[in-house]
């Protein structure tokens, strides 16, 4: 052990629990807000109750249900299916669109293009999802197009179509998160050194091997970023499919968000719409963690 | 050292933390008034008294006959003012029971009750039954809002709510487009409406207007109504009461559900009827989209303001000629909190709702439907050839042949949107059978009447 220098400063010290104190009023939030709900959720989802009277004790039960029950098992694999549409579409678009406006950075048209891009963030997702159930409903302007387009044929009630009401869905969830990746990748992309583009032309590289081999490895830390918020919308989806379809038609747009909500505000079986949750952020957990080690930079 | 020391700091602060909440830690709930035994013995008859008494009300937005009521009862008796609350129907059911518990209301919009009656949330009325002589009215209009003990069977039992008015559904059509087929009066058989529907299609005519879109599956009206059509409509309101051992999968009602999937075979419906909600039907009956529609009474006073002479309502054709009419009807169901302040005086106000004339009238002028109250009380005059004056009608002829049904969705608080919306939504589709979909519903309701 170190010998503790007798330095002038020593008065000065201040003792360790004075940081505590700095800390105290965010834990204090955060035990509360954060920490003793998902303590709660967890604990109700050893019970069966009604969320008024008397719980009866269930163990693990309602666990055994959510695996078990088609319903709820159901729903985990459509928010799994989402991810297609709200990570990997906007994460591998983003990439493109971000590359090219980066290619055309100072004209009026990359401005545009960004803002044009990032507005369905501003918008509130509410509003989103009423103007998109317009959009897709069945006079609505996408089947006006296919019709004009002689498509006749494939018109159809896209959010009320046991085949293509979940996709319908994962569009919406693309377009509202494809502006916030390619944000975040430009921005990532303002940070890389132009002179490494340049050095690569002289080496007579080409829009597409510059791509792949500067462009996607220097944005690793923000794809990594782009990847989890994704998957977490994806997995823990709610508002986009609480006002587009409700779960409908027959459940196959059911995601476990709106589930959770139905099982405990509608049904009131606060102990299965928990344990619900717990399985759900465990889920998120699982998915959001592996790609934040993947992608962390090593090189610090 | 001072690492040491942190290490230490970082574990008590854990503990700290964890022991807080672990704290909090018992069997969650229990926190419920309890269930009153009986009715609360009222000795006299109550009233709101003379002394300044705020009755507080949570009531569902976008209906105006609660707050014309109110109104009017203030400018009767001036020492009662009201404090309302408005919510959307979906936002009270979901907030009813925590309401109830925190911080009751005197007077409330209810939903489904079962539940709250369990919880022991909601008054026992008998004993304001007794005082005020509700008993003395038409068992039928009362029937619903009775509940067994520990509100178990419902159909039987102790009162817990009240109506403000009685509903009824049956079949509006739209007169212009009847007349293009050549259809003069109602159908009064199943096999003459067929012939309706299927004139309508070959004219090109959309046959029928109904929602089955989102979370909310409206073909369990043509369904029910079929239902009633092909049997009685006892068993049926038994299975909605959970009486033990009552079952939706019959004979008679398979009949129904596979005649409901010939109409969509046969393609009677919108072909996006999946995706249509309640608003989108209405507005597109109204602009002349469809020649029938299965809703009920409440839309009377809108239709004919919207299309004023065009559209006319009948009750479901029996299947055979002659046979016993039946039809939804529920009461808008109002319930007093076991701990409200002024319970007396909200049931005064129910009572005066049933009973005085000019309460009567706003009942059905801005309610569009048939007052609670006795057989014999004062009708208001309603202009012939309106919608209100043919549901009005309609309540009379169904209550002559006791057919008044609950709605089979509100059999458990869950059995709507769980089982009969995606069942009906895949009917519609054809992933489901007539025969899978009872077997199905039915084995849903099984385990959550047996599981709550």
């Amino acid at each position: 052990m170190k010998k503790r220098s007798p330095a002038p400063a020593a008065g000065l010290r201040t003792p360790s629990w004075v940081g505590w104190l700095f800390v105290a009023p965010a834990l204090a939030v955060y035990a509360v807000f954060v920490l003793r709900p998902i303590v709660l959720t967890f604990q109700y989802s050893l019970y069966r109750w009604d969320g008024i009277g008397p719980s009866t004790w269930a163990g693990l039960d309602n666990y055994v249900k959510v695996f078990t029950d088609p319903d709820l098992f159901d729903s985990i694999l459509n928010a799994v299916k989402l991810i297609v549409f709200f990570s990997a579409i906007p994460v591998l678009l983003g990439l493109a669109i971000a590359s090219t406006i980066r290619r055309i950075a100072t004209s009026r048209l990359a401005l545009v293009a960004r803002t044009v891009l990032f507005l369905p963030q501003v918008i509130p997702l509410v509003a989103a999802g009423i103007a998109w159930s317009w959009l897709l409903s069945s006079n609505g302007l996408v089947n006006q197009v296919f019709s004009h387009l002689g498509l006749g044929g494939v018109t159809r009630a896209w959010l009320g179509d046991f085949s293509t009401a979940l996709p319908a869905v994962g569009v919406i969830g693309a377009w509202v998160l494809l502006g916030l990746c390619t944000i975040l990748l430009l921005a990532g992309l303002s940070k890389i050194d132009p002179a490494v583009y340049e050095a690569a032309r002289m080496d007579g590289a080409g829009p597409l091997r510059e791509f792949f081999s500067i462009t996607v490895p220097s944005l690793r830390q923000e794809i990594g970023v782009c990847v989890t918020v994704t998957v977490i919308a994806a997995l823990a989806s709610f508002d986009i499919v609480f006002i587009a379809t409700q779960g409908g038609p027959g459940n196959s747009t059911m995601v476990p968000g709106l589930e959770i909500y139905y099982l405990a505000f509608s049904e009131r079986q606060v102990g299965m719409a928990s344990a619900l949750a717990v399985v759900l952020m465990v889920l998120v957990l699982a998915c959001a963690l592996p790609v934040q080690w993947l992608t962390k930079d090593r090189s610090s | 050292m001072s690492r040491r020391v942190r290490n230490r700091w970082n574990g008590a602060v854990l503990m700290v933390v964890v022991g807080a909440l672990a704290a909090g830690c018992g069997a969650p709930g229990g926190d419920a008034p309890q269930t009153e035994a009986g009715g609360t013995p009222v000795s006299t008859t109550p009233t709101c008294g003379t002394a300044p008494v705020t009755l507080k009300a949570y009531i569902e937005t976008g209906f105006p006959l609660p707050k014309e009521l109110s109104t009017e009862f203030t400018k009767q008796h001036p020492n009662v003012k009201w404090s309302i609350r408005e919510d959307q129907f979906a936002v009270i059911t979901q907030n009813a029971p925590r309401v109830l518990a925190d911080d009751p209301p005197d007077l409330m919009r209810l939903p489904q009750v079962s539940e709250l009656v369990k919880d022991g949330l909601l008054k026992n009325l008998d004993g304001y039954a007794k005082a005020f002589g509700w008993d003395s009215w038409p068992a039928s209009q009362l029937q619903q809002m009775r509940l067994g003990p520990g509100g178990k069977t419902r159909g039987e039992g102790s009162l817990y709510a009240m109506g403000l008015n009685f509903s009824m559904t049956g079949v509006f059509y739209n007169k212009k487009l009847a007349a293009k087929i050549g259809m003069s009066s109602p159908p009064t058989t199943l096999a003459e409406l067929d012939a309706a529907l299927a004139k309508a299609k070959d004219a090109g005519i959309a046959p029928i207007a109904q929602f089955n879109g989102g979370a909310t599956g409206g073909l369990a009206f043509p369904l029910q109504d079929l239902m009633a059509s092909y049997g009685p409509a006892a068993p049926i309101n038994d299975w909605i009461f959970q009486k033990p051992g009552a079952t939706i999968d019959t004979p008679s009602n398979l009949k129904a559900t596979q005649h409901l999937d010939q109409w969509i075979k046969a393609g009677y419906f919108w072909k996006d009827v999946n995706a249509v909600d309640y608003a989108t039907m209405m507005s597109r009956f109204i602009g002349g989209q469809g020649l029938f529609m299965f809703n009920g009474d409440w839309e009377s006073g809108n239709l004919d303001k919207q299309m004023p002479g065009d559209v006319g309502f009948f009750l479901m054709p029996p299947a055979e000629k002659g046979g016993k009419l039946a039809a939804m009807s529920a009461p808008l169901t109002y319930g007093i909190g076991s701990r409200a302040k002024n319970a007396d005086c909200a049931a005064f106000f129910l009572n005066w709702v049933a009973t005085d004339p000019q309460a009567r009238d706003i009942a059905v002028k801005v309610g569009g439907s048939h007052p609670m109250g006795p057989a014999d009380a004062h009708m208001p005059d309603v202009a012939e050839g309106t919608v209100t004056a043919s549901t009005l009608q309609a309540g009379a002829d169904v209550s002559k042949d006791n057919g008044a049904m609950d709605f089979i969705a509100n059999a458990t608080g869950a059995i709507y949107a769980k089982s009969w919306t995606p069942q009906l939504q895949k009917l519609v589709a054809g992933q489901q059978t007539p025969d899978g979909l009872l077997t199905s519903v039915q084995s849903d309701y099984k385990s959550q009447v047996g599981g709550s």
